[in-house]
């Protein structure tokens, strides 16, 4: 499945982190998954929200630099391989994860859940759904040559 | 050892030197009148003509000229000679790309050699002297300008260029190096990388130093003057004018002496272009009275300074004009090299931001400046890799380096993070105490 992700410029300082944190709290956005990219200098906040063309909105007027990102998210069975199974789709199909993080767990829910960003999005979308199967990428289009093939 | 290199010329009488002045100013002024179309349409524009400019008094009647000028009439607008009697071109770096371009004759490069190895005796220095020439060599006038001064002089020049500190200490030690050419912030980094060395600078035989291309204050004179244990001489100049030697201290150390029988010396009130007397604060404008390739005709040199008259207890007669005490625009010198915001601003609109808020950080570090461009972030720079801005940053970091010629480290920052004053993004910080 595609979802939007909103991803919030951070700089790596004290407080600024809690910034963030604190608009989303004070329009009592609820945060379902989240994960930090970060350098010496800055980070690059992910964030799974419901609404995130609001959120978006409701961070840049208070004056974030964000931008939405469309990331694959898939829903896995919580036992042991289940992960390596979905990954080793990509990989064999050549498709590249730039980063991977986990949804906040649910005890209740027998599932768990993982966002990915992925450098070909549709392709991974059909690989993890099951509509296009790594054996037949090389032979179509859509499913492109990986960049390893040559 | 010599006192002066051209006694008449650096103890000439006042009244002397008035009327040498302004028979050259007549002079050139009638020249560029006949000759120049970019002096001649700027005079029209006044309604001059050459027989209004008499008396030295009279230059207050013709106009300024700025860098604005220079770059517009890119590259050989200003030029004077020919192509053919052309034998030497430096230039700048310039805040749009286009650097500042200057031409030299023949005889230019003889005033240039003469006004040179006057600063450099001034400075103590003689044909026993051994100079070690580490401006610069190359579109930067550094370098060459004190090297002909140093030959015509008849010094022995060691012409080692900047950068490379460890191989400038080995052979200022084996060559026996008297006197160094450098920026002073260079000479401080040299004395420091002398006792990471464990090379006591006492042990050799360096005894002066010859500084410039940068501002520098009282305070750094006495911390290179007792790191190296020489005397630290200030040399004023600009590629505009000439290069280095425009003015030069003595041993007195009370303001720097300027050839005026060739730069003709104003200060004016920057903003109203008023002319100032002599002691009052203001920005140098200076005449070239003898060039040829590229005369000069009150060229604003955006550089604060004092004049002052009176006889100097070294002999010389040449007026004085005080250590360069700011500027008036925004121009920044970082090692030895002009920078300017609006150079950092062209860079961020060329890379895709559309109005880039920016800051320019320029620090010490180590007797090096260093400098910092904090630059905010907007949207459509934002990239949700990490990768992809430190892509940025380097991209940035590159493009900087290659037009301000001086490297930046590049940091990126939220928006609206940087400090405004009224509205307005206040663009440099200089946290070096000069």
């Amino acid at each position: 499945m595609i979802i939007n992700q909103l991803s919030v410029f951070v700089e790596n300082q004290p407080g600024k982190l809690a910034e963030v944190l604190g608009v989303l709290h004070t329009h009592e956005i609820n945060i379902r998954a989240m994960s930090v990219g970060d350098t010496a200098d800055f980070g690059i906040l992910r964030i799974i929200v419901n609404e995130p063309e609001k959120v978006q909105h409701v961070l840049r007027g208070a004056g974030f630099t964000v931008k939405i990102t469309p990331v694959a998210s898939i829903i896995l069975s919580d036992q042991p391989g289940s992960l390596f199974e979905q990954v080793s789709k990509l990989s064999s199909a050549g498709v590249n994860v730039e980063y991977i993080y986990a949804f906040a767990a649910n005890s209740a829910e027998k599932h768990a859940r993982v966002v990915l960003k992925v450098d070909n999005l549709n392709l991974a979308e059909r690989l993890i759904s099951g509509k296009c199967e790594t054996s037949e990428a090389y032979g179509d289009d859509a499913c492109a040559t990986p960049n390893f093939y040559w | 050892m010599n006192t002066y290199w051209n006694k008449p010329a650096e103890t000439m009488e006042r009244e002397e030197m008035s009327n040498l002045q302004a028979g050259r100013l007549k002079e050139i002024v009638t020249r560029l009148y006949r000759q120049q179309p970019f002096y001649r349409s700027k005079m029209q524009e006044q309604g001059l003509l050459p027989e209004d400019v008499v008396t030295l008094e009279d230059i207050k009647k013709l106009p300024f000229v700025s860098k604005q000028d220079m770059r517009d009439n890119y590259p050989y607008g200003l030029f004077a000679a020919p192509m053919s009697e052309i034998v030497r071109i430096h230039a700048s770096s310039g805040t749009t790309g286009r650097p500042t371009v200057v031409g030299y004759t023949k005889r230019d490069i003889g005033i240039w050699s003469e006004v040179a190895a006057r600063s450099l005796v001034a400075a103590g220095l003689s044909k026993q002297s051994c100079i070690q020439i580490a401006y610069g060599y190359g579109l930067f006038t550094g370098g060459l300008g004190i090297h002909y001064g140093a030959e015509l002089l008849g010094a022995s020049v060691i012409p080692i260029s900047s950068g490379n500190t460890n191989r400038q200490i080995m052979l200022m030690k084996d060559f026996g190096t008297t006197a160094i050419a450098c920026t002073p912030s260079y000479a401080l980094y040299i004395a420091e990388t002398m006792r990471e060395m464990g090379i006591d600078p006492r042990e050799t035989k360096l005894r002066t130093g010859i500084f410039g291309a940068e501002p520098w204050t009282e305070r750094m004179r006495q911390a290179i003057e007792a790191q190296l244990g020489i005397k630290a001489m200030d040399i004023y100049g600009l590629s505009e004018i000439i290069g280095p030697g425009v003015a030069i201290e003595c041993s007195e150390q009370n303001g720097l002496h300027i050839s005026e029988d060739h730069f003709y010396p104003e200060i004016i009130n920057p903003v109203t272009g008023e002319v100032l007397p002599d002691g009052e604060k203001g920005e140098l404008v200076l005449t070239t009275l003898t060039k040829e390739g590229m005369p000069m005709i009150r060229y604003r040199t955006r550089d604060l300074s004092v004049l002052h008259r009176e006889k100097c207890d070294c002999g010389r007669t040449l007026v004085r004009m005080s250590k360069v005490l700011g500027r008036s625009d925004d121009m920044l010198i970082i090692r030895g090299v002009n920078v300017f915001p609006s150079q950092v601003e062209n860079v961020l609109l060329g890379i895709g931001s559309t109005s880039p808020h920016y800051q320019l950080i320029v620090e010490r570090k180590g007797n090096l400046d260093h400098l910092t461009v904090l630059v905010e972030l907007t949207e459509e720079m934002f990239t949700d890799e990490v990768r992809g801005l430190e892509e940025l940053e380097h991209k940035i970091k590159g493009e900087l380096s290659s037009v301000l010629s001086v490297s930046a480290t590049v940091r990126l920052v939220g928006p609206k993070t940087i400090e405004r004053s009224e509205g307005k993004a206040k663009r440099v910080i200089d946290k070096r105490e000069l």
